[in-house]
């Protein structure tokens, strides 16, 4: 298949061998699960049990709530014994609504009805059952999934592209996941295809992944034309949704709209693993593969772990070998460091990296000797190194104006940049205090609306009461007036007889 | 205990700026020995005072701003540019030249900007630019080759005589460069070829460089080696020193081609005056040359033509480092209105049509 051309992206050194010969393994059922209400994007899942309350694998703990938003199903079964802030996978530590389960090593499923044919449900049904088992994208984005269905629903869409990029360093998860379970991805495709009334889906997979190319050209093989197996170069970011439409359909999303706005819908190959169990056989998504590696790992391992597992936990069974490491949950190019390892592992962790001193280095950053390797790296087309002038100045908005909104936050710019300046955590940064500027303003224009309202009110009140005073002062001197004239009659009156 | 957490990426690919400074420093480095082999100690001693001058100039710079000196000095940019200006002057140049040429260069050409990366002009250019047009006899005596080992090479303490006290009987081992030369010859209403039939001039020895000139800008070729190294390691790109080489040759071919009494060939105008050394070393600097490969290819044009200009119609024999100044000066303006088209978007920067098929 011809693939069109794209612009920069890097070449990172890749790291898969330390996992991608490792067979998906089962992660030993925890005796505590810490469930966060929130591990998508949108708002928080509302908590629907309560403490003490004894719960099965796969039920409910929380529903979704608006448009965009996701359920929290229970990752085994057992008691709930706590609903309480607990800290959330994030650089922040800051802490998210969390259901704690005290497991019962029983893991009982829930009963559930299986349906006869998926390709009889309609969109809809398939949509909404999507959305039901909780499904998010996987590969680290965790859009509601069944928000992207439900737009297939609502208008024609022309091409699905399943991403098996795959591109950052370390990762093997959907590597592992296409070679081991290529069938069950197909079936997800397929599911896919039928909700969305699409006859044509493309699997993009990177070249140094051979292994799952061949077996999901196998297992894709009879579906042929509906389904194409792409083999794509080895860049990153070659998983970024926006630049696979470009790279497959030689179309580029405009700016300011998403790829569903050209007909294309982008799922992962993970998700697309999870809408088939969800869909075949009615299980939510209550796990993950997870790639545990980096060069601090004494067993890197591919491995299924429950939503709510402690990352600590998951560090004690892989062995850290070295005493000074940093911890990134995701890849190293885009993943957040932890602050520790007390954390849960949610629906958007496809990896937890640890990386000794050698990789993850932090020597001081120097001058900007304005190389242009950053600008040569950009997927996006983007100035780094003027950008970074511009917000070191404090200049947010003329870096705007210069495409830092259109900054996809890679990190291409900094890999390569022999100055080693962060550029990524300034456009990062740059990009909160433009929202936190618009934030003020907004709050400035409402409190500036609700200020005059409250001006025009009281000069209404004031106006009204002046009104009012004038009406009664005109009111008692008529009254007077009236009262005179009368007296004066009765004086006139009073001296006419007398 | 752990690495303190810090914002992705959490890898780098290994590359430094020391790392770029050593490297185009091992590229120079057949080129100057080459240089210090064909002009004996003098040669040599013009290089390690450049270089020393150059670093001692970015410690006091670096002192008075308050700024960390080790590791700027160790970046190896200050000493990279002094190379470049001691590849760039007359082998047996007195000392002052090279002290005053360094301190130049990096307290006027580079730490007054505000260090590195924020220059505007090519230190090491601006230094020989102003050296040149201060002390033009000392920049354009020109001694014949002595090549080391053999008898006509100065002895130790002959060189640093040559060095500290000037050259004993200039008349008797100067000559003119052949740039010079051809530029006199012509005021005389003698033809370029005619020049260069009497001076022996032959592409094939200017080319490997047993010739006259500047310690590190007569061997063409291990200048060209060095320039594909760079090329190969990834710091510079094709662009410039391509299309700068190309823009005077084909200048020089039209011109050789319409009056070739007047006008030299476009191989002499390539092999002679530091033109590959410029092309390489001195336009692509990273600084002061633009960000984009579109900005990069106007930028050489610019220099090509300016190069040719000067050379024919200008007062001075060599145009190299005026035209090359001349663009670095326009850099800002080129860097200003030559952007890569962002994603999604067009040229002006408005998102593209849904319709729009791209490319």
């Amino acid at each position: 298949m011809k693939l069109f051309r794209f612009r920069g992206g890097v070449h990172p050194k890749g790291y898969k061998e330390l996992s991608s010969e490792l067979a998906i393994e089962k992660f030993p059922l925890p005796k505590k699960l810490y469930i966060p209400l929130q591990q998508h994007i949108g708002e928080p899942a509302i908590p629907v049990v309560h403490i003490g309350q004894k719960v099965l694998k796969g039920d409910l703990l929380g529903h979704s709530y608006g448009k965009i938003s996701a359920p929290v199903h229970a990752s085994s079964s057992g008691t709930v014994i706590d609903i309480t802030d607990f800290a959330a996978p994030h650089p922040s530590g800051l802490s998210l609504q969390t259901v704690v389960l005290q497991t019962d090593g029983l893991d009982k499923t829930a009963k559930s009805i299986i349906p006869l044919n998926p390709f009889d449900l309609t969109p809809h049904e398939t949509a909404e059952r999507v959305g039901a088992a909780g499904i998010v994208g996987l590969g680290g984005a965790t859009f509601p999934s069944a928000v992207k269905l439900y737009e297939g629903v609502e208008r024609k869409m022309d091409t699905l592209v399943i991403n098996g990029g795959e591109c950052e360093p370390f990762l093997t998860c959907d590597d592992r996941l296409m070679q081991e379970r290529a069938d069950n991805i197909v079936d997800g495709i397929r599911i896919m295809l039928h909700a969305l009334k699409l006859d044509k889906a493309y699997v993009a997979i990177e070249s140094n992944k051979p292994e799952a190319l061949q077996a999901m050209t196998l297992a894709g093989k009879q579906y042929a034309p509906q389904i194409v197996i792409v083999k794509v170069p080895t860049r990153y970011p070659m998983g970024w949704d926006k630049q696979l439409v470009k790279i497959l359909t030689g179309r580029e999303v405009p700016a300011g709209k998403r790829s569903a706005d050209l007909g294309v819908i982008v799922h992962n190959v993970a998700t697309a693993y999870a809408i088939h169990e969800a869909i075949r056989y009615a299980r939510p998504l209550v796990s993950r593969i997870v790639t545990i590696s980096g060069d601090a790992v004494a067993l890197p391992k591919n491995i299924e772990v429950r939503f709510g597992t402690l990352v600590s936990q998951l560090l004690d069974y892989v062995r850290i070998n070295t005493p000074e490491y940093r911890l990134v949950m995701g890849g190293p190019m885009m993943g957040h460091a932890l602050p520790h390892a007390n954390l849960p592992v949610v629906k958007g962790c496809n990896g937890i990296i640890v990386l000794s001193q050698n990789i993850a280095s932090s020597n001081t950053s120097q001058s900007c000797i304005r190389c242009s390797q950053c600008i040569s790296a950009c997927p996006v087309g983007l100035l780094p190194l003027e950008m970074m002038t511009r917000i070191k100045k404090g200049d947010y908005k003329s870096a705007s104006e210069i495409g830092l909104k259109d900054c996809i936050s890679c990190s291409s710019c900094s890999y390569v940049c022999p100055a080693n300046i962060p550029l990524v955590h300034y456009f990062n940064f740059a990009k909160g205090e433009l929202r936190d500027q618009q934030l003020n303003q907004t709050k400035n224009e409402k409190t500036k609306k609700l200020a005059q309202a409250k001006q025009f009110r009281l000069e209404q009140i004031e106006k009204e009461k002046k009104e009012a005073a004038a009406a009664r002062k005109a009111q008692r001197a008529a009254a007077k007036a009236k009262k005179e004239a009368l007296k004066a009659e009765k004086l006139q009156s009073k001296s006419e007889s007398a | 205990m752990k690495l303190t957490p810090k914002s992705a990426p959490h890898t780098h690919s290994g590359n430094s700026i020391s790392s770029v400074m050593l490297h185009v420093i091992l590229a120079l480095l057949p080129a100057t020995l080459f240089g210090v082999y064909l002009f004996g100690l003098p040669a040599l001693f013009i290089v390690i005072l450049t270089i020393t001058s150059c670093l001692l100039a970015e410690a006091i710079a670096l002192y008075l701003a308050c700024k960390a000196i080790k590791p700027h000095l160790l970046d190896g940019s200050a000493i990279l540019t002094g190379l470049l200006l001691a590849m760039s002057l007359p082998p047996w140049a007195p000392w002052w030249i090279a002290v005053l040429g360094g301190f130049f260069a990096i307290i006027i050409g580079k730490q007054i900007f505000g260090g590195l990366g924020q220059n505007v002009f090519n230190p090491a250019m601006l230094a020989r630019v102003a050296l040149l047009i201060s002390f033009p006899l000392e920049m354009t005596t020109w001694v014949d080759v002595h090549p080391m080992f053999s008898n006509s090479s100065p002895g130790f303490i002959e060189s640093l005589k040559i060095t500290f006290f000037g050259i004993p009987n200039l008349d008797e081992i100067s000559s003119a460069s052949l740039m010079g030369q051809v530029k006199t010859e012509l005021t005389l209403n003698n033809s370029v070829s005619s020049t260069l039939l009497s001076v022996n001039y032959s592409p094939m020895s200017t080319s490997i460089g047993f010739i006259s000139g500047s310690i590190g800008e007569t061997s063409s070729i291990l200048i060209l080696l060095g320039g594909l190294y760079i090329m190969f390691k990834r710091i510079i790109s094709w662009h410039i020193p391509f299309t700068m080489l190309l823009t005077i040759f084909l200048l020089a071919a039209l011109f050789h081609f319409i009056d070739g009494d007047r006008y030299a060939d476009p191989f002499f105008h390539i092999l002679t005056g530091g033109v590959i050394l410029g092309a390489f070393f001195i336009a692509t600097d990273l600084v002061t040359s633009p960000n984009t490969k579109l900005g990069q290819i106007i930028f050489a044009i610019g220099i090509g033509i300016f190069v040719y200009i000067i050379r024919t119609w200008g007062g001075y024999p060599e145009g190299l480092g005026f035209a090359i100044l001349l663009m670095n000066a326009m850099t800002p303006l080129i860097d200003h209105y030559i952007r890569p088209r962002i994603y999604g978007r067009d040229r002006n920067g408005n998102p593209i049509q849904l319709s729009e098929k791209s490319e």
